[in-house]
């Protein structure tokens, strides 16, 4: 039975595609056979963070509208073998999601993949809703700064509400704090929320803390996924949030400032630098 | 080190944003669950009232909450001191 995970955070800019892209392909890696989809109709970024947006013949919508069939529209990984991409629209208008043509592709891809992960739009139109209906889990994405706090809480009352499972009564939606570009240094300093803050407002279970990292911008200019940056501290953060997804205990890292030497502060590189 | 401490409560603006995050998302997940009608029904109770009783709007206040399997409807209208007098 295949398990629909949705990366949701209702604001923009906190890192859903990102994450998506990390946590497919971390999927991928440990065998398991992974879908990810771009729910952003009109304004797909899915493709071009995985490195394929060259590759895009047909999308979400083609399928829906029945111009083409699965096969067709999903793009086999380079990188990664258990991988596959679906993108979405870019030029249709959003209305072309209905329940009834997301649930058939669901279906379907439900027979042949193990993890099916859509990537929400920011917002709580159509796209996201969408994205969300049928979950079976949810990662949700939140920066520690308090309107990405606030939507991400907006978006947990959706899931309790407005979702598939919550509408037929059935086990609610299983939820995950991913608290991402968290800098330990700010955070020490009292200029920025905590990750205890943030889980206390929240009161969901934390599955990941991925600190600012310079190879997150690295990694989407180069059209690789984070994850695959081994040596990088996001990347790592990443596969121990996907460790942490499948039942591994893992400890939290990256929560602690590291303390600098005054030769280092002086002289040295940042840390993603010296590693990558 | 007491200056450093006070350079640090002077910089220390997650505490501010943590205490305005619990009370906004506090308020907001209060009113997640409230039927549609509650403001309108507020509306209409209140122009009642003021029909008999010169009253404002912020003097009636309508909630409802649930308790297990039943939910109460409570109705608190302020009277202003002229009509008790």
């Amino acid at each position: 039975m295949a398990k629909i995970i949705v990366v949701t955070s209702g604001k923009g800019g906190v890192g859903k595609t990102t994450s998506s892209a990390a946590i497919s392909s971390g999927l991928a890696l440990r065998g398991h056979k992974t879908v990810v989809i771009d729910f952003d109709i009109g304004l797909r970024n899915l493709d071009i963070i995985m490195g394929c947006e060259r590759r895009v013949v047909y999308d979400f919508i083609n399928v829906i509208n029945g111009e083409a069939n699965l096969k067709q529209a999903l793009i086999k990984d380079k990188r990664i073998p258990e991988l596959y991409i679906l993108p979405a629209s870019q030029t249709r208008d959003k209305d072309a999601l209905t329940i009834e043509g997301v649930e058939g592709i669901l279906d379907e891809l439900a027979k042949d993949f193990e993890y099916i992960i859509c990537d929400s739009p920011a917002g709580i139109e159509t796209g996201a809703l969408m994205s969300m209906y049928f979950a079976d889990e949810a990662i949700v994405v939140t920066n520690p700064e308090v309107s990405s706090v606030r939507d991400s809480d907006r978006i947990l009352g959706i899931l309790a509400s407005k979702t598939k499972r919550a509408i037929e009564g059935r086990a609610p939606i299983k939820e995950h704090l991913l608290l991402t570009r968290y800098d330990p240094e700010r955070v020490e300093k009292g200029e920025m929320l905590s990750v205890q803050d943030v889980k206390e407002i929240l009161a969901i279970p934390l599955i990941g803390i991925i600190p600012e990292s310079k190879a997150v911008l690295k990694a989407s200019n180069t059209g690789t996924p984070v994850i695959l940056d081994e040596h990088s501290d996001a990347g790592l953060a990443y596969q121990d949030a996907v460790a942490r997804f499948l039942g591994e205990e893992k400890p939290m890292r990256f929560v602690h400032n590291e303390r600098k030497g005054l030769l280092r502060r002086l002289f040295g590189k940042n840390r993603e630098d010296v590693l990558a | 080190m007491s200056i450093f401490n006070y350079l640090r409560k002077r910089n220390a603006t997650a505490q501010v944003a943590k205490e305005r995050l619990q009370i906004i998302i506090s308020h907001e997940r209060s009113q997640r669950n409230t039927p549609d009608y509650l403001p309108k029904l507020q509306e209409e109770i209140l122009a009642v009232i003021a029909k008999y009783i010169p009253i404002s709007h912020d003097q009636v206040s309508v909630h409802l909450e649930r308790m297990g399997d039943s939910a109460v409807l409570e109705l608190n209208v302020t009277m202003p001191d002229e009509v008790l007098a």
